[in-house]
């Protein structure tokens, strides 16, 4: 099956379906690359890779998003406890005011921050679950280490492959990178594999590679062979070729792959722009400072065409670590992850793919209770998680962990462990077994997280 | 020329050449400028580490100043990427390439960032951590305890009696010192956090922040009680609790090991250097010595080379300097900007390419090929070039430095395919042409020449 082919040939033996038909349906121009090129290479037959997997899985497979909201954001802000006289009193600069935001319908005790209202609206509408006490025992108030934990799916400081990597090498395709693409213009640690190829890019749109001073094929004979010297030694003996050999390989793929949209400029709104590589089907919020909005724009037009996307990691700008002046950067923070996520959801409706499209939204750790006297606050305990789609089970799990029940620390108590929720999203949303992939899987509680 | 002292370790005794000094000059410096590999190797190791670890004379810029597109001096502290650019110049131009690399060093290991103060205050910092480069850590570690960039960067300067902020308490263990869990616990980063109040500073419109200064009013002169031992400490004593905690030689050695050497650090060796370390009252030039002697320095594995390394290696090998700004935005797509590390833990050296990260290093070629892309009516080495001496005078433009057989095998394949291209006489010089700029494009992409 890996050789060259060409829209306009047969379809090969095992493709369960008409794959002309279907390139020219669902991939659309992206599609032309594939035959534009002569082959007879490696990275070549990689980009067929990608082309099967897009026949085969590309407009049906079901996608996980990850979105790390970085630094640990403070959920006593995001899900407050307002008009909660221990409260206001631990939170005398920072506490959200009683009636300033939407109530929350599992916990009427409870006020949606103001700046998150679209996230409100989303929760009331039955697209998100919120986890408002996520953690795991024994919680490490290090950014690096609690971080690692959630990325690799184990309170295991030695894991070096991330909990939807294991997934990938087991499930994955050895010729489709861009199964498991990170959005952070560098590897997300929790799509880190063994053996199958995974791909990061920043936008589809603004994955440039080309090389001064060709014309011609010439270009294209240049950026091959880079290619193909990195097929020819990504399995070398030592580690750090394989690293270079690795992206090299990979670059070919993803570079056909995105061609169309090459350099073009992106449209995070409806609206004619004829130069843009795509189009959003609903408005984005604007920001100068973090393009989350971008992003996901861009992912939710890759998943459109029919690119052939599994697991998804990204990662905001936007640093919630907020030890002092909190309010500035948490609001803003909070209003442009919120706008952004209300309008993906919104722009996948429009589109009609939002049935195969899960968010999974985390963050380290939460805040400690008592705010710290800079107006902000110190690394916590028990955090806030949230799943947010068109098939999730909206509403809640778990409870808000009290404030008058504290641990030693003065932090919040975990009450879901976030490996149980890892597991229940390999079963419910991969059906694939946990076991395989999250250590001691049937240790951790299963929740029902789909409708 | 200094000797070196007998050194603590192992000492490689193998062949010393030009692919040991190439290395040398890759892990210890910015890589090598044409010949300096040759020069290196027939000093011999230990006078080839002495001319890092102890140079003679006082460090020197060499060849022409940097400047921005239009020809104008920078101006680090008033424009936006700037700054980067003056650092990358004296990696590219310091005849002291240790000194500037273990700056680099300690900029990862103290990793703080402009977001939180200015390029004055990072600039400062970065003098700081050059005068300390291969001095004593626990100097080091106080001025950076105190330095203004660091205490915007860690709240140091917001933690006060009335409301400890444990934000550098806690990193000083857990990423300068000791490292994660290795014999402290949250009681001891809070009870440090007290230690450490009393600094502040003011704010002014024009200037920013200003005026850090230690303000006794402010200072939590209470008892503390950290890692078993009671006292009213203050800043110096957590600086000196933390260097002369027992978990302290190790996480010093451990980390600096993984700096130089791609393999595990032996448990023999680990307690050398440890040794060493202590005996010499904290000094660091010993335990540097003592790893660019190591074997596995010279045996082990490869390493890849960070972005900014490979990006000053590139002009040095070419011999060009700054002469563009462009290498501001083009750090951020190779995926290190200095004064901009990712987060306080420093940029992850374990994991420096993906495709988004490669894309970013062919943008980097690009542009060290600027001013050398061939489209003239003559190529300059005539048009009887084979496609073999094609690939050798790609591979002298970056200073000679050899391939592996396999990278030589396939940019001699691409090197033929020209060849096999050109049908009409008039396609003679462009093809010649296309052919090195390909070829001089690829070989700083190849896997090898981004490792040592």
């Amino acid at each position: 099956m890996q050789r060259e082919w060409d829209p306009r040939m047969p379809v090969p033996a095992g493709v369960g379906i008409d794959r002309r038909r279907f390139i020219s349906a669902a991939l659309g121009g992206l599609a032309i690359v594939y035959g534009a090129e002569r082959a007879g290479l490696t990275d070549q037959m990689l980009g067929d890779g990608v082309a099967q997997a897009a026949a085969l899985h590309g407009a049906h497979d079901r996608i996980l998003v990850s979105l790390f909201l970085q630094g640990g954001i403070d959920s006593l802000s995001l899900l407050a406890p307002a008009g909660d006289p221990l409260y206001t009193k631990l939170r005398p600069t920072l506490a959200v005011a009683p009636g300033s935001g939407v109530q929350f319908r599992e916990d009427p005790s409870l006020t949606w921050h103001p700046m998150a209202a679209s996230l409100a609206e989303l929760h009331n509408a039955g697209k998100v679950l919120v986890f408002p006490g996520i953690g795991y025992a024994g919680e490490d108030m290090s950014h690096f280490t609690s971080r690692h934990y959630w990325e690799v799916g184990a309170t295991d400081a030695s894991l070096t492959t991330g909990w939807l990597g294991r997934y990938l090498d087991i499930v994955g395709n050895p010729h489709n990178p861009l199964q498991g693409l990170s959005l952070d213009g560098q590897m997300n640690p929790t799509l880190a594999t063994t053996r199958q190829p995974v791909a990061a890019i920043d936008q589809p749109n603004n994955f440039a590679v080309w090389i001064n001073g060709l014309w011609g094929d010439s270009a294209q004979w240049a950026l091959q062979s880079a290619s193909t010297l990195g097929d020819a030694q990504r399995h070398a003996a030592d580690p750090a070729i394989q690293q270079v050999a690795a992206a090299a390989s990979e670059v070919g793929i993803v570079r056909r792959t995105l061609k169309p949209w090459a350099g073009k400029s992106s449209a995070s709104k409806p609206g004619s722009n004829p130069g843009a590589a795509y189009h959003a089907k609903v408005a984005y919020p604007a920001s100068s400072s973090d393009d989350l909005p971008a992003r996901l724009a861009g992912l939710a037009a890759m998943i459109d065409r029919g690119v052939p996307l599994h697991c998804v990691a990204l990662s905001t700008g936007v640093q919630f670590d907020t030890h002092s002046g909190q309010a500035g950067t948490f609001n803003s923070g909070v209003k442009l992850v919120a706008d952004s996520l209300a309008a993906f959801q919104a722009d996948l409706e429009a589109r009609g793919i939002d049935q195969r499209v899960l968010v999974h939204v985390w963050s380290e750790f939460g805040r400690r209770a008592q705010e710290n006297g800079s107006d902000g606050t110190d690394h916590g305990a028990a955090g806030m998680s949230l799943l947010i789609g068109s098939r999730v089970r909206g509403g809640m799990i778990g409870e808000f962990p009290a404030l008058n029940r504290l641990d030693a620390n003065g932090n919040q108590r975990v009450n879901v462990d976030f490996r149980g929720v890892y597991a229940s999203l390999l079963e419910q949303w991969f059906n694939h077994e946990a076991a395989a992939i999250i250590p001691g899987a049937g240790r951790f509680h299963r929740y029902r997280l789909l409708a | 020329m200094s000797t070196l002292p007998p050194s603590p370790s192992t000492v490689y005794t193998g062949p010393f050449g030009e692919a040991q000094a190439t290395r040398l000059l890759w892990r210890a410096g910015f890589g090598p400028r044409p010949g300096d590999a040759e020069r290196l190797a027939r000093l011999g190791l230990d006078a080839a580490v002495s001319s890092l670890t102890r140079p003679a004379e006082p460090a020197q810029l060499l060849d022409r100043p940097p400047h921005d597109d239009k020809g104008h001096p920078l101006d680090p502290l008033n424009v936006w990427g700037q700054d980067h650019c003056w650092w990358l110049d004296r990696m590219v131009r310091s005849t002291h390439q240790l000194v500037e690399r273990m700056t680099l060093v300690w900029h990862s290991w103290f990793a703080t960032s402009e977001e939180a103060s200015n390029a004055r205050l990072m600039i400062n910092q970065n003098w700081t951590l050059r005068r300390n480069a291969l001095g004593n850590f626990h100097q080091l570690l106080s001025d950076v305890t105190i330095d203004p960039a660091m205490l915007l960067w860690l709240n140091g300067n917001t933690n006060n009696r009335y409301a400890p902020n444990e934000n550098y308490g806690r990193e000083m263990f857990e990423l300068f010192t000791l490292g994660q869990g290795r014999g402290y616990d949250q009681h001891d980063v809070h009870q440090n956090a007290r230690a450490l109040t009393g600094w502040t500073n003011d704010w002014s419109d024009s200037r920013g922040p200003i005026n850090f200064r230690f303000d006794p009013k402010l200072h939590d002169d209470g008892v503390k009680r950290i890692f078993g031992q009671t006292g009213r400490f203050n800043w110096k004593d957590s600086v000196r609790l933390a260097v002369t905690h027992p978990s302290h030689p190790s996480f010093f050695v451990g980390k600096l090991w993984a700096y130089f050497v791609g393999a595990e650090l032996p448990a023999r060796t680990a307690h050398e250097l440890e040794l060493a370390y202590v005996r010499s009252g904290f000094e660091i030039r010993p335990v540097v010595e003592a790893i660019l002697r190591h074997p596995l320095f010279y045996e082990g594995p490869r390493l890849v080379t960070p972005p900014v390394v490979w990006t000053a290696g590139l002009l040095r090998a070419s011999r060009q300097t700054i002469t563009t700004t462009d290498w501001a935005w083009i750090a951020q797509l190779t995926g290190q900007v200095l004064f901009q590390p990712p987060n306080v833990a420093g940029w992850n050296y374990a994991q420096w390419l993906d495709t988004s990260r490669w894309a970013g290093r062919l943008q980097a070629v690009n542009t060290a090929l600027a001013r050398h892309t061939l489209d003239g009516k003559h190529y300059p080495f005539g048009i009887d070039e084979t496609a073999s001496q094609a690939y050798e005078h790609a591979l002298a433009f970056w200073g000679g430095q050899p391939l592996s057989d396999t990278a030589q095998r396939h940019l001699l394949k691409l090197s033929r395919r020209f060849a096999r291209g050109q049908h009409q006489p008039w396609q003679q010089v462009p093809f010649r042409n296309l052919r090195q700029n390909a070829l001089r494009a690829l070989v700083p992409m190849t896997p090898d020449w981004m490792t040592a």
